[in-house]
């Protein structure tokens, strides 16, 4: 049996548990606890060490969605989880600005730890007081060349599109010989 | 859509990038717990600013920069109170009493001064319509924030902040490939320029500070204000041309590699 890996991560409440959970053809294993944060407390719970998710492909292949913690004091977890994965995927809260620095910081750590591919997704399109995608992809300093795409995470033909994207950049990168 | 928020989570400088290098036209409505603040801009240039009720009036500006004499202005603020910025603005001229640069630079200045301000707030709530103009009776200008959003950077002290915009210094630096951009524009220090002097993929950032003889600290601020003018990004050290990892796939054939790819690309396309 082969497996491949793919790293859902982004900010707290950025919708990670809810983008595996979306397309995982098992009910994701989630290690989630009761938020102890006052500043965070805009939810009940949160991912402590990783959502996991699985994909199969057939008898010979499985691939692997890892989601990463979201609240900082966790990030401990996300160079293990990073270590030989496919790609990244970095999710982004539309609505909440505040995060945006966050998310920049963690794209940048896990462009750091490997020279995987990756794509960002901006969460939760769907709110009327979403930001453009226009406005988001200045705020998050994105390269041009980084896919950013319009992403709700309980959307499971949306979720499709994002891995459908990541796999499409991989392939690039790889007929590209990087 | 929305482009709102707090100060607290989105700074007067990212929030004067964005309005930059998307090239914004709208006002930019701030209100701190003490007053309130309107920034207009036209295709991402300054062009109008006002801060709380104070005396935004023509004569007022040119007093306090010294273009009229205090007399003059006693005047005009006597006789002239029926008048527009703009007609004032010609019958000075006219009268020989100021030069259009004279009241244009006064202009500049002024909401120069007004955008300086702002950078020390850190409490309030930003709203930015894009359908508000400057009022009708009011001398609108044209002012380039790159240097402004320089400056705001240079009064940024907290560390912690500079730490999260630039978590590690292995990374290195290169100049930004955005359209547009002309660094000859841009007025950088000594300190800035002996940076930008060692940009290249080639040298990370904790080299650049070392060779500089700059501390950490130095070296994010610097890099900080280079990053939120546009000028520079953040890449891998040695430049974009860096291999994938062997270990993300159980097989280091490439053609396989793209097998187990395309079958990924099939399964995902089918849930």
């Amino acid at each position: 049996m082969q497996t491949l890996k793919i790293v859902v991560t982004g900010p707290f409440n950025a919708g990670k548990t809810e983008f595996i959970r979306s397309v995982s053809e098992i009910d994701v294993v989630s290690t989630e606890r009761k938020i102890t944060a006052e500043a965070e407390k805009v939810k009940k719970t949160t991912t402590v060490a990783m959502d996991f998710g699985r994909i199969t492909v057939d008898d010979d292949l499985v691939l692997y969605l890892f989601g990463t913690p979201g609240q900082k004091r966790f990030d401990f977890m996300w160079e293990i989880l990073s270590e030989g994965m496919l790609g990244f995927i970095v999710l982004v809260d539309s609505n909440r600005p505040e995060t945006f620095r966050e998310a920049r910081s963690i794209l940048q750590t896990f462009k750091a730890y490997a020279a995987t591919p990756y794509v960002v997704a901006a969460n939760k399109q769907d709110s009327p007081d979403a930001w453009d995608l226009d406005d988001m992809r200045v705020a998050l300093r994105l390269d041009p060349e980084v896919k950013f795409l319009p992403c709700v995470a309980v959307d499971k033909e949306k979720v499709k599109t994002i891995l459908l994207e990541l796999l499409y950049t991989i392939l690039e990168k790889m007929e590209a010989g990087k | 859509m929305a482009l709102k928020g707090n100060l607290r989570d989105f700074t007067i400088t990212q929030l004067l990038n964005l309005v930059n290098l998307a090239q914004k036209t709208g006002t930019l409505v701030i209100e701190s717990p003490q007053e309130a603040a309107r920034i207009t801009f036209r295709g991402g240039k300054l062009v109008y600013a006002q801060i709380g009720q104070e005396d935004t009036s023509l004569a007022t500006i040119l007093r306090l920069n010294k273009k009229i004499s205090r007399a003059q202005h006693k005047i005009l603020k006597e006789r002239a109170v029926n008048m527009s910025d703009k007609e004032l603005g010609i019958l000075l001229i006219n009268a020989g009493y100021v030069s259009q640069e004279d009241i244009l630079s006064s202009l500049q200045s002024h909401f120069m001064q007004i955008v300086q301000k702002l950078f020390t707030w850190v409490e309030g709530f930003f709203q930015f319509d894009q359908d508000a103009q400057p009022p009708e009776d009011k001398i609108t200008v044209r002012l380039d924030l790159e240097n402004l959003i320089i400056e705001g950077s240079r009064q940024l002290r907290e560390w912690e902040h500079l730490q999260d915009e630039i978590p590690s210094l292995d990374m290195a630096l290169k100049f930004s490939d955005r359209p547009g951009t002309n660094i000859r524009k841009v007025n950088l220090s000594v300190v800035e320029w002996s940076v930008v002097s060692y940009v290249n993929p080639k040298n990370t950032m904790r080299q650049i500070a070392h060779a500089t003889n700059m501390s950490e600290l130095e070296i994010r601020k610097v890099v900080y204000g280079l990053l939120q003018a546009g000028l520079v990004e953040i890449v891998r050290p040695g430049g974009a041309s860096i291999a994938m990892p062997k270990k993300m796939f159980p097989t280091s054939n490439r053609e396989e590699q793209k097998t187990l790819v395309s079958r990924l690309v099939d399964r995902i396309r089918s849930l």
